[in-house]
């Protein structure tokens, strides 16, 4: 038998049962549908993760109180451990050459009012060089000075999003009085926008410095965070290791793994973040492939009952000269060609999804070459799988038997 | 042409033993109409099965065409089917969705014939079976019984087959349209086609040439048939 004459076979025997062929071939255009969206809206949102760490800052090393803590356990002050003081960030400032910049930060969230509005946020002590280390720019005004630390002065720079909550969109408040956990502070400047949310939203923030945050508002000389800036990225690893030998010196600690502190470079951040959602891709993903596999299960379930409602057909054609591998081929291709236009159409469904998805939560979900090709491969092999043994069982059936059949 | 040599064909269900053909020998040349005639359950359509090379005989030798067909494989007997048998059965046996040209060329599907190759050659053997133009390409579930029937000698005609097997093709048919079938058979066998009816009913037997006549599973006689109807 010619392919060609295999395809046409195929095909008319599949178009004379249309609202069957197109039930059968909709589990596998959810299943491909589904895992396509899931991988797509997974790497989207791995991609965005990715460049808001990277975002941050550059070539940045985090040291934080604590014993091992997964990254953003510490961000908020309160109840977390006291272990890292501004002794401690200068120390790391002087000693350690190749770190070019040391921000050391005490944060915790208050509730802050300004002209009759309030809002409740972050509040970052901090000192001068935390622009730098964490690509920060101002929009409006400066950002804390060296000698504002020194004199614990009551000023404060303001994230853009705290700006709009206690201003109003775009004010300028410079000059402004706000009211941190009922002391006053002047607004002296405010930051550019970054774009991000959740636990690293630098646009949601008030800035004051460290000193000032520990006399009036924290209430002590421990530290939150130490960021740190490395020379390069090559450096990268050696500061982190001068890093914990300094500390773990200063803190007398001889066990590294009893450190009260934890120091992580930001492609430790990136490389578990990535992990993260890597890991929740594919559960999402294994979800979406059960689906596929019930719409195998569907397929196999067609087939089946085509072989037993074509029996005689399957008889007359043995009669009139079609070997097993014929009927075995073409049957193999009536499941092949179902899962294959599944799969295309289930590639178009899942791209129609990750774009709802891009639309509507701002991840910028897209389909890669290699997710379509993977799609194609996927719903061929599912065709054969499952249409394996249909096929067998029509190409195994007597000639005889199958024309008596009623 | 076709030599039976000591058929013998026995089925085993469940431990029990059915002899259907015992020692069943005859000769069939080319271009003869022959009958086998007997009644029902004699044994008839099992014989036909292996004369169609659909099934192998317990014991003895079934030479078609100078060759032992009785101990070929599968795939073998699937191509001997396709080049040397054409079938006839009493249930049509036409694929319902499809048109008449297509259930014709069927065959010729597994010969890997060309597209256009099929077209002709399933016209002129339509043409032959006595079909209307006109319904070439009519879906094959809307005609009537005997011109799906004569749709079917078409298809069993197209691969120009060494002989035709017809097993009770006039079952399912009036009277009337039986005849144009059997006609049909007759005008095949006197273009040089060897054919071979089956039937328990005598008249239809009588418009061979020769009517073998067989009864639980052995030969009765084997004549030449003295009072042939002609239509
Ligand atoms: N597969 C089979 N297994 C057991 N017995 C069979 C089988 N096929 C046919 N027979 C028996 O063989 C006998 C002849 O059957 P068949 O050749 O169909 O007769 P006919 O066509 O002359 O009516 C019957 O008694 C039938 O029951
Ligand atoms: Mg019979």
């Amino acid at each position: 038998m010619k392919i060609k004459d295999l395809f046409e076979e195929s095909y008319s025997a599949l178009t004379s049962n249309k609202v069957r062929s197109s039930l059968t071939i909709l589990g596998i255009i959810i299943g491909i549908g589904s895992v396509i969206a899931m991988v797509s809206i997974g790497q989207g949102a791995q991609g965005s993760i990715e460049s808001r760490i990277q975002s941050i800052g550059s070539n940045l090393i985090i040291v934080m109180p604590g014993i091992q803590r997964e990254f953003g356990g510490a961000s908020s002050g309160r109840g977390s451990a006291q272990t890292l003081t501004q002794e401690d960030a200068d120390a790391i400032k002087s000693q350690i050459t190749s770190a070019k910049a040391v921000a050391p930060e005490l944060s915790r969230r208050f509730q802050v009012t300004a002209k009759g509005t309030n809002t409740n946020t972050q509040i970052v002590g901090t000192t001068a060089s935390y622009p730098d280390v964490r690509n920060l720019s101002m929009e409006k005004g400066v950002f804390i000075s060296d000698a504002q630390v020194r004199s614990s002065a009551k000023v404060a720079v303001l994230g853009p999003n705290t700006r709009d909550d206690l201003f109003g969109s775009g004010a300028d408040p410079i000059g402004q009085a706000v009211r941190i956990n009922k002391v006053e502070f002047k607004v002296i400047g405010v930051t550019k926008a970054k774009g991000g949310s959740g636990f690293t939203n630098q646009d949601d923030m008030i800035f004051v410095p460290l000193s000032t945050s520990e006399h009036y508002l924290v209430g002590g000389d421990y530290v939150t965070t130490v960021s740190v800036q490395a020379k390069d990225a090559n450096s990268m690893s050696t500061v982190q290791q001068q890093i914990t030998d300094l500390l773990l010196q200063r803190h007398r600690i001889a066990n590294p793994q009893l450190a009260d502190f934890n120091v992580m470079n930001q492609a430790d951040i990136v490389a578990t973040a990535s992990g993260v959602t890597n890991t929740f891709t594919m559960l999402l993903a294994s979800i979406a492939g059960i689906s596929l596999i019930v719409g195998g299960i569907g397929i196999m379930n067609m087939m089946l009952t085509t072989v037993t409602e074509r029996t005689r057909e399957i008889g007359l054609r043995k009669a009139i000269g079609a070997t097993k591998s014929d009927i075995n081929a073409q049957f193999l291709t009536e499941a092949v060609m179902l899962t294959f236009l599944g799969g295309f159409l289930g590639i178009i469904l899942g791209w129609l999804l990750s774009i709802l998805a891009s639309r509507f939560t701002g991840i910028s979900a897209k389909i890669s070459p290699t997710s379509i090709f993977l799609a194609f491969g996927v719903s061929a092999a599912i065709g054969l799988v499952f249409g394996y043994y249909p096929a067998r069982r029509a190409a195994k059936l007597n000639p005889i038997e199958a024309l008596r059949f009623e | 042409m076709i030599e039976c040599k000591h058929i013998f064909k026995t089925y085993e269900n469940d431990g029990i033993k059915t002899e259907v053909l015992k020692d069943v020998s005859f000769k069939i040349n080319s271009g003869e109409f022959v009958a086998i005639m007997g009644p029902s359950g004699s044994g008839k359509s099992t014989l036909m099965h292996i004369l169609g090379a659909l099934d192998n005989p317990s014991g003895g030798e079934y030479i078609l065409d100078g060759q032992d067909v009785s101990k070929l494989t599968d795939d073998e007997l699937a191509g001997i089917r396709n080049s040397k048998i054409g079938f006839v059965f009493q249930a049509f046996n036409l694929l319902p969705r499809a048109t008449v040209i297509r259930n014709v060329a069927l065959p010729l599907v597994y010969s890997e014939k060309s597209k256009d190759e099929r077209e002709r050659i399933a016209k002129e053997a339509l043409l032959q079976a006595g079909l209307d133009e006109s319904r070439f390409y009519h879906l094959s579930n809307q005609l009537s019984g005997g011109q799906m029937q004569r749709v079917a000698i078409a298809r069993s005609l197209v691969n120009d087959p060494a002989i035709l097997l017809a097993d009770e093709p006039t079952g399912n048919l009036d009277s009337q349209t039986g005849d144009i079938v059997l006609g049909t058979f007759q005008k095949l066998n006197a273009l040089g086609r060897t054919i071979i009816l089956i039937t328990h009913e005598q008249y239809v037997a009588e418009h061979a040439d020769r009517i073998i006549l067989i009864k639980d599973g052995k030969i009765l006689s084997d004549q030449e048939n003295r009072d042939k109807r002609i239509i």
